[in-house]
């Protein structure tokens, strides 16, 4: 590997004013002998939106899965760095893979509802992680998390009918009423709303704005307006290194580095 | 590289009227090669149809009469004199009455012109042999009947049926029927004695050396109890390694060892499976001979290749993106499997499982290696049994000389074509049910 040091200046990372709820340091992953992250160093502030943006390619989705361990499902990858959850090294061999992910939920960029019934697909978390003592208690856990994820007025009468037949706004909304039926600390969303039309959009936009007073939330978009819209701090990413992170007003408007500068007035990616 | 460089060939704008005749020929000819090319598939799928229809066709031809047989109503006087004497009624005395001193005398009341030996000789042939074991389970069964004149219907002959149904000629040197039988033949066919039925026999008896009592019960049992073996070895082993190499199993040089030889294993010879039954189950564990447990067993090895197959097709169809979202639900693997990937895998798997059913159904070679190409006249009772299956029965009534076993061989062939049609609708069926969209 080609030192990055001399070739490319030092990463801006802006500190954070808030709690910090993920702290990774040193991440680099590679998947087979290919390097995607170069010594990725970021905060997650707790009860805040962090947007992840770069050009494709650029290596975010991938720290992104690095959070919930999510890479340990593809055999080459190789994460080699300290992300801390709370204080806790994820990477730590006492650390369950099974426990980590009811902690960090995650949304996907395609709905993928299971093929179950609308009731079943919110319930099928606390069910595997038995977070319901009785049937009233697991009723109660679906009707909330389907309020909080904006849909329970549109499905209220048909929870017994298929997930995969709702739209796929909607669906996409069924999988984060799924994730948050658990209570995770943080939620992982990579690209929502790519596969989704913009009234769709609006809302789950809404949404994210609306959880993050209960929720840590990382989201990955390759919307500019999207990540100004809804976070509070922008990391950039470009070529698996971290290029910048700070307050996101301040990445869209006076941004110190060039190639964020570049980027977010649309001069490359 | 310069400006001076050749120009690539650009085309002509298509505006032009010599670009758009061109474009039109070449169209002619690309719509000319699609209709050779749907000729050539409809052109398959007529020889294959044809092939089918000619398969299917000579057997029904040849099987259909198999299923009607010829019976000859008679009155028979159970004498006491004859069948016990001395009013026992034990059964062992009953039993070992002369029953075809009965028939004849029977028989004789029609025809009193019958007198001499071969005369009365002839009439008994026209009545299948086993027709004196008939009447006597009936009297066994009934010990009461003893001194009342029953009417009774007894099968008829092979060869009187074939007579009967016009496949033999009198003057034929098979037709073993003498003038004095087909005078009898012709008076008993006025009297409406002689009738024609459902062959029952062949569905309700077993393996006989009479066609007229030979029946597939036997086989069909033989074939289901060797089939339930296979199912239960074969499903379960091969789902699991299925799921295993595609959900577990590190992808390495070992793995990808394994899954060349199943592959191999796939279209490795059928005898070659018998061969090793015989060697292993029969010799080494000392197994019985002609069983439907080692029958079942040879055949689910030679099922295995297929489930494992079929199965790892489907769970590779399950798309990923459910794999992710069960996972990123902190669902541990085998949660993964059980909740997500089997049941939605399983209209593929079921599907796999009965083709590779029907393929052990039709299977012969191997079980003629175990010994179940033996003989067998009994209903098989149990896994350890003697049995037979069905395919080898065909292959046995094949061999067979009388010719009234060529009808009742297509008609075997028939009904096994019966059972395996079954069983596809079946996997259908279960696909359609069990198919979910995501």
């Amino acid at each position: 590997m080609v030192t990055t040091d001399q070739a490319q200046p030092k990463p801006v990372v802006m500190p954070l004013d808030g709690p910090v709820k993920i702290a990774a340091r040193g991440v680099n992953l590679w998947y087979g002998a290919k390097q995607a992250l170069f010594d990725v160093d970021l905060d997650v502030g707790a009860n805040q939106v962090t947007a992840l943006i770069g050009p494709s390619g650029c290596g975010k989705s991938t720290f992104l899965r690095c959070i919930n361990r999510m890479n340990d499902t593809i055999p080459t990858a190789r994460v080699v760095g300290d992300i801390r959850l709370d204080g806790e090294d994820i990477y730590s061999p006492a650390v369950d893979v099974v426990h980590l992910r009811a902690r960090v939920g995650m949304v996907f960029q395609k709905p993928n509802p299971f093929p179950k019934s609308i009731y079943d697909n919110v319930a099928y978390g606390p069910r595997i992680h038995g977070l319901a003592e009785s049937k009233s208690h697991l009723d109660d856990i679906v009707r909330f998390s389907l309020e909080r994820a904006g849909l329970w007025k549109e499905v209220a009468d048909r929870l017994p009918q298929p997930g995969t037949g709702l739209s796929g706004g909607q669906q996409q909304r069924l999988c984060i009423a799924r994730a948050i039926a658990v209570s995770p600390e943080v939620i992982l969303m990579d690209e929502p709303c790519s596969a989704l039309d913009p009234i769709a959009t609006a809302r789950i936009e809404e949404l994210i704005d609306d959880l993050r007073d209960n929720f840590t939330i990382a989201i990955v978009t390759h919307s500019m307006q999207q990540a100004a819209r809804v976070s509070q701090r922008t990391a950039f990413f470009h070529l698996g290194i971290l290029v910048e992170a700070g307050p996101t007003e301040q990445i869209f408007t006076s941004p110190l580095d060039q190639r964020t500068q570049d980027y977010v007035t649309g001069r490359f990616g | 590289m310069t400006d001076i460089a050749e120009k690539p060939d650009v085309a002509p704008p298509l505006a032009s009227a010599a670009r758009r005749a061109q474009v039109a020929r070449r169209l002619k000819k690309r719509y000319a090669a699609e209709a050779r090319f749907r000729f050539l598939g409809l052109l398959a799928v007529s020889v294959a149809i044809a092939f089918l229809v000619l398969l299917v066709g000579t057997q029904l031809i040849q099987g259909v009469p198999a299923f009607l047989a010829s019976k000859l109503e008679i009155s028979v006087t159970l004498d006491p004199a004859k069948i016990d004497p001395d009013g026992t009624g034990d059964p062992k005395v009953i039993g070992d009455a002369n029953y075809r001193d009965l028939l004849l005398s029977a028989l004789q009341t029609r025809f009193p012109e019958a007198q001499d030996r071969r005369q009365r000789r002839d009439l008994l042939g026209l009545v299948s042999t086993n027709a004196t074991y008939d009447l006597r389970d009936m009297v066994l069964a009934e010990p009461a009947l003893i001194g009342q004149t029953v009417t009774i219907s007894v099968y008829t002959d092979d060869v009187v049926d074939l007579y009967r149904k016009g496949k033999i000629e009198v003057g034929d040197p098979d037709a073993k029927l003498s003038d004095f039988q087909v005078q009898a033949l012709a008076q008993l066919e006025a009297d409406g004695a002689l009738y024609t039925t459902f062959n029952s026999a062949l569905f309700v008896n077993s393996a006989s050396r009479e066609p007229e009592s030979a029946g597939l019960l036997g086989a069909v049992v033989g074939s289901l109890l060797t089939l339930v073996v296979t199912l239960g070895i074969a499903f379960p082993l091969g789902v699991a390694a299925a799921v295993y190499l595609e959900e577990f199993a590190p992808k390495n040089r070992w793995t990808d060892l394994i899954e060349v030889n199943i592959n191999n294993l796939a279209a490795v010879p059928s005898i070659v499976f018998g061969l090793l039954g015989l060697a292993l189950f029969l010799n080494l564990f000392g197994m019985p001979r002609s069983a439907p447990l080692v029958g079942g067993l040879v055949l689910s090895l030679q099922a295995l290749p297929i489930i494992i197959i079929a199965g790892r097709a489907a769970i590779k169809a399950v798309p990923p993106s459910i794999r992710e979202a069960a996972l990123g639900m902190g669902a541990s693997r085998i949660q993964t499997v059980s909740h997500h990937i089997l049941p939605l895998s399983m209209p593929g798997m079921l599907t796999g499982a009965i083709l590779g059913m029907a393929h052990a159904l039709g299977e012969t070679a191997p079980l003629l290696m175990i010994g179940m190409v033996a003989f067998v006249a009994d209903v098989p009772a149990g896994f350890t049994s003697p049995a037979t299956v069905l395919p080898v029965q065909i292959y046995l009534w094949a061999d067979f000389p009388e010719r009234a076993f060529v009808d009742r061989t297509s008609a075997a062939i028939l009904t096994l074509l019966v059972f395996l049609l079954l069983m596809n609708a079946t996997a259908i069926y279960l696909r359609k049910k069990f198919e979910r969209k995501w």
